[in-house]
């Protein structure tokens, strides 16, 4: 289990308990966070769950793969702590992670 | 339209789910009533020919979310119930058993359903469709390893049931009337590539075949073939297609052509009535506005936006460019575009690396792409026609320079011209 905190584009704070296991894109859209589309359901086939991991983070979420960084170059707004939320796995090592949420996933 | 406060929606599937999802989340406050068949609360049906059916997916997490949240945004979910009549005059959906209900605006998600086989035999045990989380618990305990499968059909469910079956060591033989597979839905050349996939995975094909009966007395047995070919078989699984579930609107005297047919708000010919998703056929903006009805979970979800901005009175969103994705074994085949009228193709990479992409052209014009292993490949394109541009042939074909180069010249050179 892992307490996360999505803060969307507007600064409104979604903290949510995610179960070890789902992914934190998951964990967004079964509790209706605005902000995560997640079109193909967590598949990498879509880019819509782009994420910024919270810098102090990066360690312990690690690195996109090579198929998401393809994917990634092409959404919108990239920054260098941006992921795909579908490819990042719930541990208790993620326990208080923070993710913002772009303007748009379009 | 006038006032409206109360919406139904029939078809508790991706694009019922999100139609009910979007109307709260851009706040409308009025009655969202959405009916489902089904026992189950909205879900994704794509995992159910690849990680449901392997066992590496619970049911719960295939759900597009879970059942209580509907209770939360006030939405009545009512499950395991049927619409069975539309009365447009009164404006009132009546239910199995007899109960109606009033609405302002309807919205028919109703999907659609599989064709089965029209075949002697067809009603046997071990005789399957896919389209239903209960359809793959109902194959599942036949589906094990060393069980000869016959996969009727080589679209991509039935390729996906393939590569899952395969991984999981059944014995798979695949029967397909053309004489490739995928022949509907992609060009010769990548059907040829995703042949020699399976093919290499030890599936055996028989293509030009003709099933003229299923063999067995309680179970099947096997399928015979026109040719009198027998293939053994302990599970039998349809992948032939679908029909668009168009009843409630035929009997209610909506028009109807391949789908229900609405303009490009998605309202059908009466218009307090929506229909999007697998039953419904709209315009393709990006396609000259050519009337196209789309299986994919992009249209789905597209149709659920477009009709819930509709009804809410907004603008709906721009249209994307329809997308599409399958994953067989370690290949993730992405799709951006419709190929239909393509006149000529441009590889970019190598098929032996299992990391390409193929480009349909009509003319000048770049209209689709395949992309195996290849996302920026698919989502350049996708941008790319979603803005009516194109790149040129020859230097597509240069894999050398990445696509996110090419992509970004392509919209400099447009925004120069502007
Ligand atoms: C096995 C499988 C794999 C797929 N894989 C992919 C993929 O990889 N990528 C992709 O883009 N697309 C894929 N698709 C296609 C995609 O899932 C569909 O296009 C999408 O589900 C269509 O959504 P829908 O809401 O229109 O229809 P559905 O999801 O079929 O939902 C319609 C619902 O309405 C219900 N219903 C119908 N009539 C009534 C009535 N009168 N009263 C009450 N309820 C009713 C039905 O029971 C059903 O639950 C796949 C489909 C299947 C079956
Ligand atoms: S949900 Fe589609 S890529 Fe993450």
């Amino acid at each position: 289990m892992a307490k996360i905190t999505y803060i969307e584009a507007s600064g409104k704070e979604h903290v949510i308990d995610a179960p070890n296991g789902q992914t934190v894109m998951e964990a967004a859209v079964k509790h209706a966070v605005p902000g995560i589309d997640a079109d193909c359901g967590g598949a990498c086939a879509c880019a819509t769950c782009h994420v910024y991991v919270d810098p102090d983070w990066l360690g312990k979420t690690g690195e996109p793969g090579s198929m998401e960084q393809s994917m990634l170059d092409f959404a919108n707004d990239v920054e260098t702590n941006s992921r795909l939320s579908c490819q990042i796995k719930v541990s208790d090592a993620l326990d208080g992670l923070v993710v913002r949420l772009p303007k748009s996933q379009h | 339209m006038d006032e409206i406060r109360r919406v139904i929606i029939i078809g508790a599937g991706q694009a019922g789910g999100e139609t009910a999802q979007r109307l709260r989340q851009g706040g409308f406050t009025g009655e969202i009533t959405l009916i489902g068949e089904e026992p189950h609360a909205p879900y994704q049906r794509p995992p159910l020919s690849k990680q449901y059916l392997s066992g590496e997916l619970p049911m719960e997490r295939v759900l597009l979310r879970p059942p209580e949240v509907y209770t939360h945004e006030n939405i009545a979910w009512l499950k395991s119930t049927r619409a069975v009549w539309i009365d447009r005059t009164n404006r009132r959906v009546r239910l199995e058993g007899g109960r109606e209900l009033s609405y302002d605006a309807l919205v028919l998600a109703t999907g659609a359903r599989p064709r089965k086989l029209p075949l002697a035999g067809a009603d046997l045990a071990g005789v399957h469709v896919l389209r239903t989380a209960g359809d793959v618990d109902a194959m599942r305990a036949a589906f094990v390893p060393g069980a000869k499968l016959v996969v009727v059909g080589a679209g991509y469910i039935g390729l996906e049931v393939t590569a899952v079956a395969r991984k999981l060591g059944l014995d798979v033989t695949v029967v397909e009337s053309a004489v490739r597979p995928l022949a509907r839905v992609t060009s010769p050349e990548m059907a040829g590539f995703f042949l020699d996939e399976h093919t290499s995975k030890g599936v055996r094909f028989v293509l030009g075949g003709q099933c003229a009966l299923i063999k067995g007395v309680d179970r099947v047995r096997g399928v015979g073939l026109d040719d009198g070919q027998e293939v053994a078989a302990d599970i039998v699984i349809a992948g032939i297609g679908v029909t668009p579930d168009v009843a409630l609107a035929q009997h209610s005297g909506l028009t109807i052509g391949n789908g229900i047919v609405t303009d490009r708000q998605c309202r059908t010919s009466d218009p307090a009535i929506f229909a999007i998703g697998d039953c419904a056929s709209r315009p393709m903006v990006h396609y000259d506005n050519r009337v196209e009805r789309l299986e994919s979970v992009h249209n789905a979800i597209e149709g659920a936006k477009i009709a819930a901005a509709t009804i809410l009175g907004q603008a709906p969103p721009a249209e994307e460019t329809p997308w599409f994705w399958s994953d067989q074994y370690d290949l993730k085949l992405q799709i951006a575009g419709l190929f239909g009228g393509y006149d000529h193709t441009v590889l970019r990479g190598s098929m032996a690396d299992r990391a390409f992409a193929m480009f349909y052209y009509k003319g000048e014009r770049l209209i689709a792409v395949d992309a195996i292993n290849k996302p920026a490949e698919f989502l350049g394109t996708k941008m790319l026609i979603a803005k009516g541009l194109s790149i040129a042939p020859d230097i597509l074909a240069d894999a050398s320079r990445p696509m996110k180069e090419l992509v970004a010249e392509a919209q400099k050179t447009a925004s120069q011209k502007t």
